[in-house]
């Protein structure tokens, strides 16, 4: 990767993947994220959870402006972001983002699914956006879906395809915005793995989840925000073992006590 | 002296499809180069761009075509352009079938689910590759059914160019009748061949409506 940095970008192994500083989030009258300060270590996997409303996504929606915040600051991997629109151009280039809805493009093949932005983003040529393309297909284990079409595929085996379609761009952040909320149980795993493998080769991950599972084995600190607010920060040993807010014990409550 | 409404009438008549046809077809395709640039500044971010297709639309949706026509060809006489009933009655059509078509075409591009413009920014694409690769191709399928309706208005909206002495099937159908005096009959031919011109144009709008519905059920 060529290191053609923007002004003011520092060395880039010490900084912070994400930095959010007083970050304020209103969709006109409502006040969807409330004061939010946020560090994400290079590597590091965050897990965000809360109940439906809290801004869980949203929050990961601002770290490549798919969302606009109102105040604050933002900087992605040394980018600011709240500093204007080539920017934030350039910090989507570098970071990944799988959707609850898949989002694949119906009219295009797997294969053009996951060449489309290296050729039309990165320049690449046709040739080797396709032998890229196939190996991340390899990578989420379906080499033989390319020719397909979306809608030919199972649930999971789409949230692959836009897993490995993120992927090809080589992003330094991949952000996850609840991967599994849409599909059958049955295809639940087949995706976790495919981020559990993503996990352990170190990749910079910022999920929304509902699966506690994944978030004991593998996030490094797992977020609970309930009305906008981030109410707790702490490892997965302790958030679960002994979560100290009342709000978080009412929800950890209510989605593992059956 | 009165003509009888014989073999030339008819084929006189008959021959002036040719004008229908040619009028529609260049206002179908000036439509369509003016109706995209009208459907995208509907949807784009610029506020000011947003608000003058809109005005553009509500203007011509908002008048008669006849009195569109008469402002067209009044108003190229005043700037100098001459009496000139094909122009006039190309530009008019045009301008009334990019405003349409704008707005239909706007719809097409809305319906696109969201999730496809926020997959195409979250992979870094610009404005030109989102729309060229990602939300045209899908908003097309949708557009084509009531594109082919809005073509068959278009071809029936063309009869109006007669006022402003576009020779056309219409007009056609008036110079026979002033010679002939059989209104009943020059204007009944006359409608039927609207109505061959326009009738297969519906079936086939139907016909692609209902395919893209079974396509979009699954």
């Amino acid at each position: 990767m060529s290191n053609t940095s923007p002004e003011g970008r520092a060395d880039s192994a010490h900084m912070p993947a994400v930095t959010m500083e007083g970050v304020e989030k209103y969709y006109g009258t409502f006040h969807a994220l409330k004061h939010i300060d946020l560090t994400v270590a290079r590597g590091e996997k965050i897990v965000v959870c809360g109940p439906s409303g809290s801004g869980k996504s949203t929050l990961i929606r601002c770290v490549n402006q798919l969302e606009a915040v109102q105040e604050g600051r933002i900087v992605v991997d040394g980018i600011e972001l709240t500093a204007g629109p080539k920017n934030v151009e350039q910090v989507r280039r570098d970071v990944g983002m799988v959707f609850q809805q898949f989002n694949l493009f119906p009219h295009m093949t797997v294969l053009r699914n996951c060449m489309l932005a290296l050729m039309k983003v990165r320049g690449i040529a046709r040739d080797e956006a396709e032998a890229t393309a196939r190996r991340f297909l390899e990578r989420v284990k379906i080499p033989e879906q390319a020719e397909k079409y979306p809608a030919q595929l199972s649930g999971g085996q789409q949230q692959r395809v836009a897993i490995a379609r993120a992927l090809c761009m080589n992003p330094k952040i991949m952000l996850f915005d609840e991967p599994t909320s849409a599909l059958d149980p049955e295809m639940v795993k087949e995706v976790l793995d495919t981020m559990i493998d993503l996990a352990r080769e170190g990749m910079t991950m910022m999920v929304v989840t509902h699966e506690m599972g994944f978030a004991r084995q593998v996030a490094d600190r797992v977020i609970f925000m309930d009305r906008g607010e981030i109410v707790e920060i702490a490892g997965p040993t302790e958030f679960f073992g002994n979560p100290r807010h009342e709000r978080t014990r009412t929800f950890l409550g209510q989605i593992t006590g059956h | 002296m009165i003509r009888p409404f014989g073999i030339d009438e008819i084929l006189f008549i008959v021959a002036a499809v040719q004008w229908t046809l040619a009028l529609s077809a260049i206002a179908f395709a000036g439509g369509a180069i003016g109706g995209l640039v009208v459907a995208l500044a509907r949807v784009s971010q610029v506020r000011a761009l947003r608000y003058l297709a809109l005005g553009y639309v509500r203007l011509f949706q908002g008048t008669p075509l006849l009195m569109q026509l008469f402002l067209v060809y009044f108003g190229l006489n005043i700037f100098g352009a001459g009496i000139n009933p094909w122009l006039a009655a190309s530009l008019a059509l045009t301008l009334h079938a990019s405003a349409f078509l704008g707005e239909i075409w706007r719809g097409c591009i809305e319906a696109v689910p969201s999730g496809q413009s926020e997959a195409s920014w979250a992979l870094g694409l610009g404005y030109v590759d989102r729309m060229k690769s990602i939300v045209l191709p899908q908003a097309a399928k949708i557009a084509v059914a009531p594109t082919v309706g809005f073509l068959v208005q278009l071809i029936k909206g063309t009869s109006l160019a007669s006022i402003i002495g576009f020779v056309e099937l219409t007009r056609a159908g008036q110079i026979i009748n002033n010679a002939t005096f059989v209104p009943f009959k020059v204007f009944g031919l006359v409608a039927i061949l609207y109505f061959v011109l326009c009738w297969p144009l519906s079936l086939l709008a139907r016909w692609m409506e209902r395919r893209f519905a079974v396509a979009t059920r699954r």
